[in-house]
C-alpha cells in the first residue's frame, strides 16, 4: 500500500524533497513500518526521526494524523484507516521549541 | 597564485569564505545547510576537496556531510555513532551517576595520511573513527573505558569531546582533551591512553592537582615540534615541552587567562595566539576591548593585537574551535565570534579585518592553503 507521509521542512531539505513523500509499504500500516519505508527511501533520513541506539521518536519531533496526535501511540500500533489507504498523509511535526 | 578556503561552522549553518593569496577580497558561499548546528567541519589535509562536516539539531539529532568538490556539493554519509558495549555511566552535574548518551559531534579531525580517515569527538565525550570517508562509524573505547570515566563530569557546555590532535611523526601518538575531564593521549593508534593533566591546578574542583577533572578547553600543536602542546584551560594558558607529560603555566601578563581558543602561528613554533575572556560568568573580552594577544616567546609574555579590532562596547565571545592559521607567508590568522564576525589578519596578527561582520553565532574556524 501506499502511504503518504510530510516531513518538516529541515528533514525535506535534507532527504531534498519538496512537499510530502509517497512510500510503498507492506501491511498492516503502523508507525514502524511507514519510518522503516522512509528510511530505506530516504537514508540520510537514519537516525533522524527516530533515534539510532533507541529507535525511540525524538523528544522533539511529534506524529499526528487525522487530526489526532499520534506520537506516545505504539509504533506497532495500527494507523487510522486514512492514512493507511493514502487519504491522508503522517504529518511528522516539528515541535516550536527553542526560543 | 595561491588561495585560502576558511570553512566556517555557525549556529545556523555553515560557510565558506575563499580569497586569493592576498586575503583582500572575499567570496561568502552560504548557507549550507541552513538552520542546523554546524559545530565543526574540516578538509583533508592530502586530499584538501575531501569535506567533513558536523551538523546537528536539537529536533533531529547529528547528522555528517561529505564534499568531494571542496563544498561545491554535499551528500550525508553516516551517523549512527554507538558506544561500545555497554556504554556505563559517568558523574552528572551533582556528582551522581549519569548513563552516557551521544548528543552531537563537536569535532571531526581527518586523518593526515588518508582522506577516507576521519576522527569525530563526541558528546557525551567519546572519540569515533571511520575508514570509509565517514559512513560507518567505530568507537575507539579505550578512552571512555579508561578507569576514570565514570569521575568524568560535564562542564557547562556539556561533557564534549571538543579537541583531536594527530601527531604528524608518529601515526600512533594522539591527542584529545575533554570538558572537564581533561586531556588524554595515546601512543598505540588508540587502543589504551593515559592522562595528561600533570601541573594543571583547577581551584574548583575538589583536588585542585587531580589525575582528571580539569576543564582544557583547547590545544594546539606546532607540526614542526610535535612535542610541544600549548592549552587554553578553563583558567589559565599552558604549555608542556614532552608531549603533555607535564605542564607549566604560561599566563604571563595576560589581562585575565580565562579564554576558550589558542593556535600557533604555522611557520614559528613560539608565536602563539589567545583571546582573553574576562571570566566563566562573563563571556566577553575584558573591558569591552576585543584583543587578540600573541606571545612570541611561547607564552609568558604577550603582547595586545588591536588595529582593526572593536576597542569599544564589544561584548562577543570567541569559541573553542573558532580560530585558525593559514600556511601563507605571512601568515593569515582568523577568528570567528559569537557575534558572528569573522575576522582575518593577513599579516600574523599585526593588523585585523573582518571578512563578514552578520553570520550567526560562530562557533568554528578552520583554513584551508590551496595551490
Amino acid at each position: 500500500m501506499m502511504v503518504r507521509v510530510l516531513l518538516p521542512a529541515h528533514l525535506r531539505a535534507l532527504a531534498r524533497v519538496d512537499g510530502e513523500v509517497k512510500v510503498e509499504i507492506e501491511e498492516p500500516a503502523t508507525q514502524r513500518n511507514v519510518l522503516d519505508a522512509v528510511e530505506a527511501s530516504y537514508p540520510m533520513l537514519l537516525g533522524t526521526i527516530r533515534d539510532h541506539a533507541t529507535q525511540q521518536r525524538r523528544a522533539f519531533l511529534r506524529f499526528f494524523a487525522c487530526e489526532r496526535d499520534l506520537s506516545h501511540e505504539s509504533p506497532d500500533a495500527l494507523l487510522p484507516e486514512a492514512v493507511a489507504s493514502g487519504e491522508e498523509p503522517l504529518l511528522v511535526i516539528g515541535a516550536v521549541a527553542g526560543g | 597564485m595561491s588561495q585560502v578556503r576558511v570553512l566556517v561552522g555557525t549556529r545556523k549553518g555553515a560557510f565558506i569564505l575563499t580569497s586569493v593569496g592576498k586575503r583582500e577580497n572575499w567570496n561568502v558561499s552560504g548557507p549550507h545547510f541552513a538552520g542546523w548546528e554546524i559545530f565543526h567541519l574540516k578538509g583533508s589535509p592530502v586530499d584538501p576537496n575531501r569535506l567533513y562536516v558536523s551538523q546537528s539539531s536539537g529536533w533531529s539529532g547529528q547528522v555528517v556531510q561529505r564534499s568531494n568538490d571542496g563544498g561545491a556539493t554535499w551528500e550525508t554519509v553516516g551517523n549512527k555513532f554507538l558506544y561500545e558495549g555497554v556504554p556505563g555511566t559517568h558523574q552528572w552535574y551533582d556528582g551522581t551517576p549519569h548513563p552516557w548518551e551521544f548528543k552531537r559531534v563537536w569535532h571531526l579531525e581527518p586523518s593526515l595520511t588518508d582522506p577516507d580517515v576521519v576522527y569525530a569527538g563526541a558528546e557525551d565525550a567519546a572519540l569515533f573513527r571511520s575508514n570509509d570517508g565517514g559512513k560507518n562509524w567505530e568507537e575507539l573505547a579505550g578512552l571512555r573505558k579508561h578507569g576514570s570515566g565514570p569521575h568524568w563530569q560535564p562542564g557547562a557546555g556539556g561533557m564534549c569531546l571538543h579537541t583531536i590532535i594527530l601527531d604528524p611523526s608518529d601515526a600512533k601518538r594522539m591527542y584529545i582533551a575533554i570538558s572537564a575531564a581533561g586531556a588524554f593521549r595515546t601512543d598505540d593508534g588508540g587502543k589504551s591512553w593515559i592522562p595528561i593533566n600533570q601541573g594543571l591546578r583547577s581551584e574548583h574542583i575538589p583536588d585542585p592537582t587531580a589525575e582528571v577533572g580539569h576543564c582544557v578547553h583547547h590545544i594546539a600543536m606546532h607540526r614542526d615540534r610535535p612535542e610541544v602542546l600549548f592549552m587554553q584551560k578553563h583558567w589559565d594558558v599552558m604549555r608542556s615541552d614532552n608531549a603533555g607529560d607535564l605542564w607549566t603555566e604560561v599566563s604571563g601578563n595576560l589581562p585575565t587567562d580565562f579564554g576558550f581558543v589558542i593556535d600557533v602561528h604555522a611557520h614559528e613554533p613560539e608565536t602563539i595566539y589567545v583571546v582573553p575572556i574576562k571570566s566563566d560568568g562573563e563571556h566577553f573580552p575584558p573591558d569591552g576591548k576585543l584583543r587578540v594577544y600573541r606571545s612570541r616567546s611561547g607564552g609568558n609574555e604577550w603582547e595586545p593585537l588591536t588595529k582593526g579590532l572593536p576597542q569599544s562596547n564589544c561584548y562577543v565571545n570567541v569559541l573553542r574551535d573558532a580560530m585558525a592559521v593559514d600556511a601563507l607567508d605571512k601568515c593569515g590568522v582568523y577568528f570567528g565570534t559569537t557575534g558572528g564576525q569573522v575576522y582575518v589578519s593577513p599579516d600574523a596578527g599585526d593588523s585585523w579585518t573582518p571578512i563578514v561582520r552578520d553570520l550567526p553565532a560562530v562557533l568554528s574556524v578552520e583554513v584551508q592553503t590551496l595551490p
